[in-house]
């Protein structure tokens, strides 16, 4: 999902668009991240759709210009700062999957593994 | 904005005439972090009685507890708290995981669908406390999005808050690792059950009202 795609969108829609696309069992790449509030209420939804079938999700935001223990120099957080002012936080990658598909997604800070279930089925 | 203006105007007037009488001191985190198990051990040193039941199966509190009127005492400062001991937030509730714990599949589907109207609760409860303490579990990865949502939402709220790395009596805990996913926080080592610490706590919930 490019950021295109997303930025302008409402809260709701948003939202709306990432559950209904993990509930088909695909796992979702955004550029970019959802603000503070949207996290939330992205829980809170998945929380009153949870069903036998759908038993969450599993999500993880990442920033790849972060470099872990590294010093980053200020001119390039200037820079960074003014970029995600004007053109929004496009440098985030915002990794969404089904919990029963990804069972976890551990960021540690500067790499991510994705673990993966293996075929789950339920009657 | 709004509600950053609201928090900024609370806080000013509140500042103002020194009307804080009562604070509200939520316990945040995941799931067995041991939000209240500590809640338990505030209320067993200034109430003589715990807040509620803490087990080892996750999303044991499902429900926000509030315990009014806890008086705690710190060197010569005395206030007065209500603290708000919510369920743990989560993006998953499978109840499958409860069966692993001996429970029926009754049981563990009730306990899903409790524990999930549990999470959207406490959720709700962040724009209702004063100062939060964020309880996590210092042998567990500190980066989980959870963690971070929490923390973020806090932040855009303009709430102190206090981090708590519990379960440092175990030798799994990395208390350093929690400090460095959140270097722009206090963070604090504690054992909730063994009352490890907590003398410090109280000191760090003090310096933060």
């Amino acid at each position: 999902m490019s950021y295109r795609e997303h930025a302008n969108l409402l809260t709701e829609e948003k939202l709306k668009r990432i559950l209904k696309i993990t509930k088909q069992n695909k796992i979702i790449l955004m550029q970019g991240r959802l603000k503070a509030h949207e996290e939330a209420e992205l829980i809170e939804k998945t929380m009153s759709q949870i069903t036998r079938d759908f038993a969450g999700i599993s999500f993880c935001v990442i920033n790849p210009q972060q470099n872990g223990k590294q010093q980053v120099p200020f001119s390039t957080k200037l820079k960074n700062s003014i970029y995600n002012m004007t053109l929004g936080k496009r440098d985030f990658l915002t990794i969404i999957g089904p919990a029963t598909i990804v069972r976890e997604i551990r960021k540690n800070p500067t790499k991510i593994d994705l673990l993966i279930n293996q075929s789950k089925r339920r009657k | 904005m709004i509600k950053k203006l609201k928090a900024f105007l609370n806080k000013f007037v509140n500042k103002l005439f020194k009307k804080k009488s009562t604070i509200k001191l939520g316990f945040y985190g995941p799931p067995n972090a041991g939000k209240t198990t500590l809640a338990n051990k505030i209320c067993q040193d200034w109430l003589g009685e715990d807040m509620g039941s803490a087990s080892k199966i996750p999303h044991e509190t499902r429900e926000i507890q509030v315990k009014e009127k806890v008086i705690i005492k710190s060197g010569k400062k005395e206030l007065d708290f209500n603290i708000i001991d919510t369920p743990g937030i989560a993006t998953k509730i499978d109840y499958e995981d409860f069966l692993r714990h001996k429970m029926s599949k009754t049981q563990a589907r009730k306990r899903a669908k409790e524990a999930t109207k549990g999470v959207i609760e406490a959720i709700k409860w962040l724009d209702n406390v004063d100062v939060v303490i964020v309880v996590l579990d210092s042998t567990e990865n500190p980066y989980s999005q959870v963690n971070l949502t929490i923390i973020g939402n806090l932040a855009a709220r303009d709430i102190p808050v206090l981090i708590v790395a519990n379960k440092i009596d175990l030798k799994r805990s990395k208390i350093k690792k929690v400090e460095a996913a959140f270097p722009q926080y206090p963070v604090i080592g504690i054992s909730a059950e063994k009352g490890k610490n907590i003398e410090k706590f109280y000191k760090e919930v003090f310096k933060l009202v």
